[in-house]
């Protein structure tokens, strides 16, 4: 199929220039995407090296910290808001309206916000237990991996809001249409670090 | 099945693998197995996922991309497993050593 010029979903030949314009712009937020998993890599290592006694120097562990329960529900919360980020995607793709696109888009924003509110309550949660990042290396590790991952989400869904008031003003145009495209591979680049996440820092540290 | 349908139900394939494999890698944890056991199976489950969002929701199909795109994401992996791989290895040798 030559109809793809990029990786992600494609606009596809239906929308002629839009699509064949999205090339460049899509590949390029390609190359900031990688650049954005190394930064996530290093961070991933830091933490690795970080987390065993030594890192803890005395201070409390997983099986102290951890809620395997918000840890599962904050899973399941952005797995399914990858699912409808792929629909709002969809929508843009196959021309179903404003109305459906900004509807995908503001499920997608507000599972990211649900998400992000079990996020800080167990930010909080360990640090009333004496889990603060300044207690040890592998907290101040812990905090930094998961807390930048957070901080990605933030900024998703401010992209998101501003987003669907762009769209609701100006239609879907060539523009809106490659911010979309770009959000879609950013909320799901976003989902793909949280597996990293869960699986290393949570389900790692409680095995 | 229009391209459209299609399209859709790949979505729901790529949720539904992905939610099976996620359900596996906590029951490791949930059920207590040991260990090794355990982490075996969340690596793989991790592996997996990953595989699947790629394949499902990234839509990066290795047989008709083009060239530079793989070639992006494939250097990037390189980059990450130098890196990521080389600072693990130094640093757990450093702590053997150190014990």
């Amino acid at each position: 199929m030559s109809d793809n010029l990029h990786p992600g979903i494609n606009l596809g030949a239906d929308h002629g220039s839009d699509h064949a314009g999205a090339e460049a712009t899509v590949f390029g937020f390609w190359v900031f995407l990688m650049s954005d998993l190394i930064t996530f890599g290093v961070f991933f290592a830091t933490y690795a090296a970080a987390s065993d006694v030594v890192g803890r120097a005395g201070g409390p562990g997983p099986l102290e910290l951890f809620n395997l329960t918000s840890v599962g529900l904050q899973t399941a919360i952005l797995l399914i808001s990858s699912l409808t980020c792929g629909f709002s995607a969809l929508a843009v793709k196959y021309k179903e309206g404003v109305a459906k696109v900004t509807f995908w888009l503001a499920v997608t924003a507000l599972l990211g916000l649900a998400f992000l509110a079990l996020e800080i309550k167990d930010f909080a949660d360990m640090a009333a237990k004496g889990g603060a990042p300044t207690r040890s290396g592998w907290l101040s590790s812990l905090w930094a991996l998961v807390g930048l991952h957070g901080l990605h989400i933030t900024v998703g869904i401010l992209w998101a809001s501003v987003m669907m008031a762009l769209i609701l003003r100006r239609g879907e145009n060539h523009h809106t249409k490659r911010l979309m495209l770009m959000f879609g591979l950013y909320w799901h680049f976003l989902d793909l670090i949280w597996i990293g996440i869960f699986s290393v820092v949570f389900l790692g540290g409680l095995a | 099945m229009t391209h459209e349908q299609r399209e859709r139900r790949s979505y729901f394939i790529g949720f539904a693998a992905c939610a099976a494999w996620t359900a596996l890698a906590f029951g490791a944890v949930i059920l207590r197995l040991d260990q090794i056991t355990a982490l075996w199976i969340i690596g793989v489950s991790a592996l997996a996922q990953v595989v699947l969002q790629f394949r499902y929701f990234l839509h990066i199909d290795f047989s008709r991309q083009k060239r530079e795109d793989l070639q992006l994401i494939l250097f990037s992996a390189l980059l990450l497993a130098i890196m990521v791989g080389g600072t693990v290895w130094i640093l757990a040798d450093l702590d053997k050593r150190m014990m």
